[in-house]
């Protein structure tokens, strides 16, 4: 299954974001899209679900414009990760994770024993099977984006989206979920996910696409894309992008100048994160 | 049924039969509880119960046809409002928060006013709930390409609030010996005057109402969590809001047509049915439902006996209802965040 756009324009109406966005994302691929806040990755996101018509331009699926699919036939491949929230009433996780079958069950049905033995696999996949009678608005934020990824994968998807899902948590559950998304994507998932940190998408992305005032400026392996030059014109500061030979993957580390508060004795070299 | 079944269904369950045994007994005219049985009994068994026939009168033709309507009423309030609460994911709104209260109360305004039957008032009452709704649903279809509920709810409240003022217009010119005290009373809520065959109506439309809200009661768990949330599971959110809209708008002013507006139920019910049931709605709608009955059945039983004059309900529910909801919102953690 694949997910493409061409020249995708997209936007609120009255209010567009940006334009001439092409991409291209296949099975077991993961996508990431870097960009500025504004830059317009949520927006582009919500147009990829089919939650926003495109101003220009359609979206994919197999060469098939989805723009006139229902939303159960769309929710049956792609599946949404929305950045972990609190619910308004407290569900049981369990409750939270079935509701991801619902783009596979009856209009009139509520799920069945084997749709619960799904969503229990799905919580078990990521390690939080023993939150499933928990309550949703109790637990934390790191193990609420588990449970919404669970919910995810209890849909089935083949493409899985997924808005900023290291955000907010701390540095514990981010490795996490970017393991959580690797192994997805070896199992033939596609990703596309958001995120504001370099260095994740070096850890896990296959590609990058840049997004800066709603105009892709590049889309490529992390490492072509990720540079010096690149993080400058997006972000607008000075960034060091250093190799971790030993560790396989890069690192971005800010200039540290007007950062410095103690002297540079202090500090050992190579662990410096921004 | 398991310990948690119990706690939902089966404790509401006893405590609304002794509750309906207890308000067929009190009254002007005391029956036994003992009695109550035995009449209840005989009508079930086909046998004679041996008591006067004023104890059968009193039972079956006076308290009977009151204890119905609260028990329809109450039930149809408190499902309408869990729908309206899950629906605008906000546990603070209740059925009036489309306009459904003041709709009904200026048709019924109107049809005292003009000096119309019974019949027509509440008729004018029905239609006055759904047309208000109606207006505020088609407005804010209109306005598209913003939070469909945000311009839901603020259309209903400017909605309310013009409907409102046409009340207060209507009871300026009304005369005010006659037509004002009658107006003020429908307003306050009563359910005085019902008789069986004022139930018939409502009753085929509550449960036309509430029809969809059980055939469609585990995909309202998906509208709460937002409207993109829900379509991206793969549900058809306006078709759905739509019809879960219609459905709690027809319950609502089926119910307030014939008694009048009676607040806080459809605001407070539900949070005590998420107390003891939890959110998940298949378990919450029946759960709110015998909640509700419950509770306006007390109510009402309280305004007939606790004073010479009629207490109107909707000042009960309201001298009870905004203290329990205050004790709500300073110690419940479970019910809503």
């Amino acid at each position: 299954m694949t997910l493409s756009t061409d020249n995708l324009g997209f936007g609120y109406r009255g209010k567009p974001v940006g334009r001439g966005v092409t991409i291209e994302i296949r099975a077991g691929e993961v996508l990431c899209l870097l960009g500025p806040n504004g830059g317009g990755k949520t927006t582009l996101m919500k147009t990829l679900l089919g939650l926003l018509p495109p101003q220009e331009g359609a979206v994919r699926l197999d060469g098939e414009d989805i723009a006139v699919w229902s939303r159960k036939r769309l929710a049956r491949i792609v599946g949404y990760v929305p950045q972990a929230h609190a619910a308004f009433f407290p569900f049981t996780v369990i409750d939270i994770v079935l509701m991801g079958r619902s783009a596979h069950i009856g209009l009139f049905a509520a799920p069945s024993r084997a749709d619960g033995e799904i969503a229990r696999r799905a919580l078990a996949t990521l390690g939080i099977a023993h939150l499933a009678d928990r309550v949703y608005t109790e637990i934390s934020g790191g193990e609420r984006q588990l449970v919404l990824i669970a919910r995810a994968l209890a849909q089935e998807p083949r493409i899985l989206v997924m808005d900023e899902p290291t955000a907010s948590l701390d540095f514990g559950n981010q490795v996490r979920v970017l393991r959580q998304i690797a192994a997805l994507a070896r199992s033939g998932i596609a990703v596309v996910f958001s995120t504001h940190d370099p260095d994740h998408v070096f850890l896990c992305g296959d590609r990058v696409a840049l997004l800066h005032g709603g105009r892709m400026e590049e889309i490529g392996a992390p490492e072509a894309v990720i540079t010096p030059a690149s993080l400058k014109r997006l972000y607008g500061v000075e960034v060091q992008v250093v190799n971790l030979p030993d560790h396989d993957t890069r690192t971005c580390v800010p200039s540290v100048e007007g950062l410095r508060r103690r002297s540079t004795a202090t500090w050992s070299s190579g662990s410096g994160r921004g | 049924m398991s310990r948690a079944g119990i706690l939902w269904l089966g404790l509401p369950s006893l405590a609304l039969l002794l509750l309906f045994i207890a308000a067929l007994a009190v009254g002007k005219f005391p029956v036994a509880p003992q009695d109550v049985v035995l009449v209840l009994w005989a009508k079930l068994s086909g046998a004679s119960s041996g008591l006067p026939p004023a104890v059968e009168t009193v039972v079956w033709q006076i308290r009977l046809p009151r204890i119905a309507a609260a028990l329809l009423i109450g039930a149809a309030l408190a499902a309408a409002g869990a729908t309206y609460q899950g629906l605008f994911r906000n546990p603070l709104v209740s059925p009036d928060i489309l306009g459904v209260a003041a709709g009904a109360g200026l048709g019924a305004v109107l049809g005292i006013f003009l000096s119309r039957s019974v019949i027509v008032v509440q008729a004018l009452a029905f239609v006055g709930g759904l047309g208000a709704v109606l207006t505020v649903y088609l407005i804010g279809a209109a306005m598209r390409g913003r939070d469909p509920l945000l311009v839901l709810v603020l259309a209903g409240v400017a909605m309310g609030t013009l409907l409102g003022s046409a009340i207060s217009l209507v009871k300026v010119f009304a005369d005010p010996y006659n037509q004002l005290p009658a107006i003020t009373f429908w307003l306050l809520g009563s359910l005085t005057a019902i008789t069986l065959p004022d139930l018939v109506p409502i009753l085929v439309v509550i449960v036309v109402g509430l029809l969809p809200l059980y055939l469609l009661r585990w995909r309202m768990n998906l509208m709460t969590l937002g409207d993109e949330e829900a379509r991206a599971l793969g549900v058809e959110t306006r078709t759905l809001r739509a019809v879960f809209i219609a459905a709690a708008t027809l319950i609502t002013s089926a119910a307030v047509s014939v008694s009048g507006i009676i607040g806080w139920i459809g605001l407070i019910i539900p949070h005590a049915a998420r107390l003891l049931a939890g959110p998940e709605f298949s378990r919450l709608l029946p759960a709110a439902m015998l909640l509700g009955a419950g509770y306006l059945l007390a109510v009402d039983t309280l305004a007939r006996t606790m004073a010479a004059i009629e207490v109107p309900i909707g000042i009960l529910t309201a001298f009870i209802g905004a203290p329990f909801f205050l004790w709500l919102l300073a110690t419940a953690r479970r019910g809503w965040q």
